[in-house]
């Protein structure tokens, strides 16, 4: 079974703390509320030890209407501040989320920003959007809680001195106890949570995988037996997870116990000391139910520290994909880039590009993806780039494009280096035709026109038609208002490779790169492809990364690439 | 509903009512500790001879030694519960949607639908730690100490009772009708907002390079602001609840002690019980404070309840016949003809009148282009699916006169994209054949031509593969299958585009290795290119309607 790390947000996490900024008048009425909220506690437990002991020693036939007006009104106003903590909790949750939002938004729509795997997004944008519900819990609850756990125990033990000092000593003297839990809440328990987390993740992956090959084992005749062994394995996780929860609950148990047994000996030294005389039943009272409250907001801290920190989880994924930087990728257009719009824009279709000694790595891969490559690309060259998957093919056209950035060795376009041009610029030079386009929810005609939105009708179909995406565009119910992408109408492989061949051809670019434009299609919208490549040669630069010979073979030049390496002389020279 | 989800949850009674009465047992003595605490004292301060408060301090230290370990206790048994009452309900679920897969389950394909339903499923288990539990404990619990406080004075037994059951009813429903409301107004809204940052995010460099990156980035900027205007404004009913549950508690506690010391000012009461009353009364409010909390979960647990319902009650689209075929074909020729076959909710005819004949031991090719129905008449053979005209034969029965097990036993579809579990490659081979010796194994892997692979690997056959088989290429992932199809040994193969997610290199290789060690079955192989290097085997095109005719074989007719 996979082992899941988990480091999890801790309580004060500073990533976290410097980004609440936004929310800081939300925050403030929150702690504000949540402190009157105490004090006025401690008056309600004295007023009200006040009305028993007088009721007690038996002069009192009924509870004056002063004092009861007083108890409702501090009931009234605290139930009031609850509901400032919650509002401004909420609040806060919200701005925090919103702000973290836009910062994902604006680090990962620029080249290389974020290079995300379809699910990567899927569940970077789910996290955006849920982790408010985990913002909230730590907000409007856990981060109040963690105030009033450090001030409500001072306000009590200062007060209780005020009574009954020798009782506020035998206080403070199992006071102690809460440095030593504030360590247990930070491992054991944080142990527990992690135990509990990660076997609830391991049966989930495991349950998961089992639904996802659930076609697989009905093909194999495996289906029900399965059955057991999802139990099996939901035993097993049991078993163990138990025999560390066992151990990591005791850390609650010492906070309860500290809180009993502290209330049991404030009690019983008072018991004593009352028939002994020289102490009054109402300080004693008093002291009695203050005795709780020196305890109570610790341990809300330790139940709210792990709902908040599960919520916390999405943050937590939101803060690491701001926080990674990516390697091989161009950097921020305001740090990174030099260039800013200064001197002509080099084009491709008239100026060469030249890769010198160009290297490429991905993180957590040992091999360099290009590996010190030099490649001369003539102005309005058709060059066919081939090679086996993973040769660097497709790195190499990200390179051209300006999406990612070389880790050493240097592109010049035109003479100047890539790295000086201006983003912006470049990129209106240059077109891509990706071997799995993304097509964005809207009509087909939004598709293609992605890039030239004022585009019109005759050239949109004039662009579907050289990407061979015509006909089945046609054969659409809506034909080119046909909604796609997510939510849509389905496409297959080849058909959204099409639009996505299409919306390339539209752009007009003078540098073009196809990725295998025709892996995913049959032969007759093969050759219709092969054509328009034809067709547009000459007239601008094209790279063509392909497995197909044939197409290959109409290239005027082909370069071969191996594991990052050019490996030429090859078939197309 | 619930009773069905409760269920489906298998829990078991005995283990059920010991968590309730240790949590109940919990909050009783941590209300008895207090009230206790509180008689000693006033009992103390008319000074009485100490030797009489002797069975009260005894009291005072055991109630507070029993709630700590009652609560330890009582944790421990609750998430034992959790944990069981998760895999019985995970293999409940998973006993009810086996026989729907794969053709009941073509909505789930998506890999994110699935997830969630993986997840609706994993929720289901807060049915029981977030309202089973919490609200029989704070019945439990309730009840007896209402009855304590009832026996010492009535009329502060009924007032804690109806202080109990406001406080156990009123907030808890304000906050799930609050909960529910801001999930109806902002569930579109934040069904909007991921919706758009999963295309921007997942296209930022497309869209980047096309320069629609400003659009989209204000698009999505606008979600958010019509998103966060409504969270804004839910805020505040949130609050609600909280302040209803400080109120009631409050107020109860104050109309215990009015009624209390009303009582013992007329003598109807001794006044040493006042305090102990009133100090009961409120530590019983720990029993209902959990319930708020369950109730914003409610309507979450509830829907994903209903889904997970709904996709369970399904029922199977392929069924086994009443009265099977008990005798298997002793030659497995596959005969189809004037095959229909519609598919989803237009009933699109993705196969229409398809004529095909598969002899003993012959080899097919089926190439067409894509979306021609290649995997509908791969999964046809196999009953992934139901035909609805035609004749489906395997030797001279029906292909439903069979038991769905006993046909898959002859006939083998090999998935276009099989599925690599994660575990050992060990383990994602023998499941094709329980009990295959590491010989078999090895021979099986030789013929798909991952034998010196798996033996350079320093784990071998117990190398880890990943979740879906990521370690391994899509090369790999492809033989791997393979070779679990040679060790599955069925009469007939049928594979569906095995080629699909390869280069030309690789895909030919492994054809080549098919067809090499193909030995004397009938293979079936379903192509988009033009099926390789193939000698001895006849070539058959699935063709679109819209442009029938070239076909070569004439046989096979489609909708596009």
């Amino acid at each position: 079974m996979p082992t899941t790390s988990r480091r999890g947000l801790r309580p004060f996490d500073r990533r976290l703390l410097g980004r609440v900024a936004v929310a800081r008048w939300a925050l403030a009425a929150d702690v504000a509320a949540g402190l009157t909220g105490t004090l006025l506690l401690l008056a309600q437990v004295t007023l009200l030890a006040a009305v028993i002991a007088g009721a007690a020693e038996g002069g009192l036939r009924q509870v004056p209407a002063t004092q009861v007006a007083a108890l409702v009104a501090i009931i009234l106003a605290r139930a009031g501040l609850a509901q400032v903590v919650e509002v401004s909790g909420r609040r806060a949750a919200t701005k925090v989320m919103s702000a973290l939002r836009a910062a994902l938004v604006e680090r990962c729509l620029r080249p290389g920003g974020a290079q995300l795997r379809h699910t990567g997004s899927a569940e970077l944008a789910t996290s955006a959007v849920q982790g408010v519900d985990g913002l909230e819990t730590y907000f409007a609850r856990y981060l109040p809680q963690v105030v009033l756990a450090v001030t409500v125990p001072v306000a009590v033990l200062l007060w209780s001195a005020v009574i009954d000092l020798q009782s506020a000593v035998i206080m403070l003297v199992t006071l102690p106890v809460i440095p030593v839990f504030m360590v247990l809440i930070g491992k054991s328990a944080g142990a527990r949570s992690r135990a509990n987390w990660q076997a609830l993740v391991v049966l989930s992956a495991h349950f998961l995988d089992v639904v996802r090959g659930l076609p697989t084992l009905r093909a194999f005749n495996r289906g029900s037996a399965q059955i057991s062994s999802i139990q099996e394995t939901t035993d097993r996780y049991r078993r163990t997870t138990m025999g560390t929860l066992r151990v990591s609950f005791l850390s609650g148990v010492v906070l309860d116990l500290a809180t009993t047994l502290s209330t049991a000996l404030v009690a019983v030294t008072l018991g004593v000391r009352l028939v002994a005389g020289g102490l009054g039943l109402r300080p004693a009272l008093t002291v009695l139910l203050l005795v709780p409250e020196l305890y109570a907001p610790i341990r809300m801290v330790g139940t709210l520290f792990h709902a908040s920190a599960d919520g916390l989880a999405a943050v937590e994924r939101i803060l690491d994909a701001l926080d990674r930087t990516p390697a091989g990728a161009v950097g921020p257009v305001t740090v990174g880039m030099t260039g800013n719009g200064h001197g002509a824009v080099p084009d491709p279709a008239t100026e060469p590009i030249r890769l010198r000694s160009v290297t490429v790595r991905y993180p957590g891969r040992a091999a360099s993806a290009l590996d010190g490559l030099d490649l001369d690309i003539h102005p309005a060259e058709l060059v066919a780039v081939v090679g086996a998957t993973g040769a660097g093919k497709t790195t190499l056209g990200r390179v051209l494009l300006g999406l990612t950035r070389p880790d050493e060795g240097v592109v010049l376009a035109g003479g100047r280096p890539l790295a000086d041009v201006d983003p912006e610029a470049w990129r209106n030079r240059v077109a891509w035709a990706p071997q799995h386009p993304t097509l964005i929810p809207g009509t087909v005609t939004e598709n293609i026109a992605l890039g030239r939105p004022d585009a019109d009708a005759a050239a949109i179909e004039d662009a579907a038609r050289r990407a061979a995406a015509h006909p089945f565009i046609q054969r659409l119910p809506e034909g080119y208002d046909t909604v796609v992408g997510a939510g849509g109408r389905g496409l297959s492989a080849g058909q959204r490779q099409r639009l996505g061949l299409a919306r390339a051809l539209l752009r007009d670019a003078s540098l073009l790169v196809l990725d295998e434009p025709t892996v995913h299609l049959d032969p007759v919208a093969a050759r219709r492809v092969a054509d328009t490549v034809e067709e547009l040669r000459a007239s601008r630069t094209i790279v063509l990364v392909t497995h197909d010979r044939d197409l290959a073979a109409r290239a005027d030049r082909a370069v071969r690439l191996d594991a990052g390496r050019r490996v030429d002389p090859c078939c197309g020279d | 509903m619930l009773r069905r989800l409760i269920g489906l949850l298998g829990i078991g009674p005995a283990r059920f009512a010991a968590s309730v009465g240790l949590g109940a047992l919990a909050i009783t003595a941590g209300a008895a500790l207090t009230g206790l605490a509180g008689y000693l004292i006033c009992r103390a301060a008319q000074q009485p001879p100490i030797l009489s408060l002797t069975v009260l301090l005894v009291a005072v230290r055991v109630s507070a030694l029993v709630r700590p370990a009652a609560r330890y206790a009582e944790r421990l048994a609750s998430h034992d519960l959790a944990f069981r009452s998760l895999g019985h309900l995970r293999a409940r679920v998973f006993a009810r949607i086996e026989p729907l897969a794969p053709a009941g389950l073509e909505a789930y394909r998506d890999g994110e639908l699935l997830s969630r339903m993986v997840a609706d499923v994993d929720q289901l288990q807060d049915v029981v730690l977030r309202l089973l539990l919490p609200v029989a404990v704070a019945v439990v619990a309730g009840a007896v100490i209402v009855t304590g406080v009832a026996l010492a004075l009535p009329v502060a037994g009924v007032v804690l009772a109806a202080g109990l059951v406001c406080a156990a009813t009123v907030p808890p429903l304000v906050a799930a009708r609050v909960a529910a409301r801001s999930r109806r107004r902002q569930a579109a809204l934040r069904a909007r907002l991921t919706a758009d940052l999963v295309d921007a995010l997942g296209a930022a460099e497309e869209l980047w390079l096309n320069g629609a990156d400003a659009r989209a980035a204000a698009t999505i900027a606008a979600d958010d602001r019509a998103l966060v205007d409504v969270a804004l404004r839910d805020a505040h009913a949130a609050g609600a609840a909280d302040a209803l549950g400080v109120a009631i508690t409050g107020l109860t506690a104050v109309g215990i002690l009015l009624a209390a010391t009303a009582a013992a000012g007329k003598g109807a009461l001794d006044p040493l019980l006042v305090a102990p009353i009133t100090l009961v009364a409120i530590g019983a409010f720990e029993a209902v404070l959990p319930l708020s909390v369950s109730a914003r979960h409610l309507p979450s647990v509830l829907s994903a309840g209903r889904r997970v319902l709904e996709l369970i009650d399904r029922e199977p689209q392929v069924t086994d016949p009443d009265e099977p075929v008990e005798a298997l074909p002793r030659r497995s020729e596959i005969a189809l003809r004037d095959v229909v076959v519609s598919r989803g909710s237009d009933h699109r005819r993705v196969l229409d009148g398809v004529d095909l004949t598969l002899r003993q031991g012959e080899r097919v090719v089926v190439s067409g282009p894509s979306g021609a129905g290649k995997t509908t008449l791969a999964h046809l053979l196999v009953r992934f699916l139901e035909r609805q005209a035609g004749d489906a034969r395997l030797g001279p029965h029906d292909l439903r006169a069979y038991r769905q097990d006993d046909l898959r036993t002859i006939v083998l579809l090999g998935a276009q994209e099989p599925h690599v579990f994660n575990s050992t490659i060990r383990e994602n081979l023998t499941f094709a054949r329980p009990g295959a010796s590491d010989a078999e194994l090895r021979k099986a892997l030789t013929h798909a031509r991952l034998g010196p692979w798996v033996a350079s690997l320093p784990a071998g056959l117990d190398t880890r593969v990943g979740e879906r088989g990521r370690t391994l290429s899509g090369g790999q992932r492809q033989r791997l299958a393979l070779a679990r199809a040679f060790l599955a040994d069925p009469s007939v193969l049928v594979l569906d585009e095995p080629d699909a997610h390869l280069d030309a290199e690789t895909a030919a290789a492994l054809l080549a290795d098919l067809w090499r060690h193909a030995g004397g079955r009938s293979v079936l192989l379903v192509t988009h290119g033009n099926g390789g290097p193939f000698e001895r085997c006849r070539r058959v095109e699935l063709v679109t309607s819209s442009h029938r005719g070239d076909a070569a074989d004439r046989d096979i007719r489609l909708h596009a």
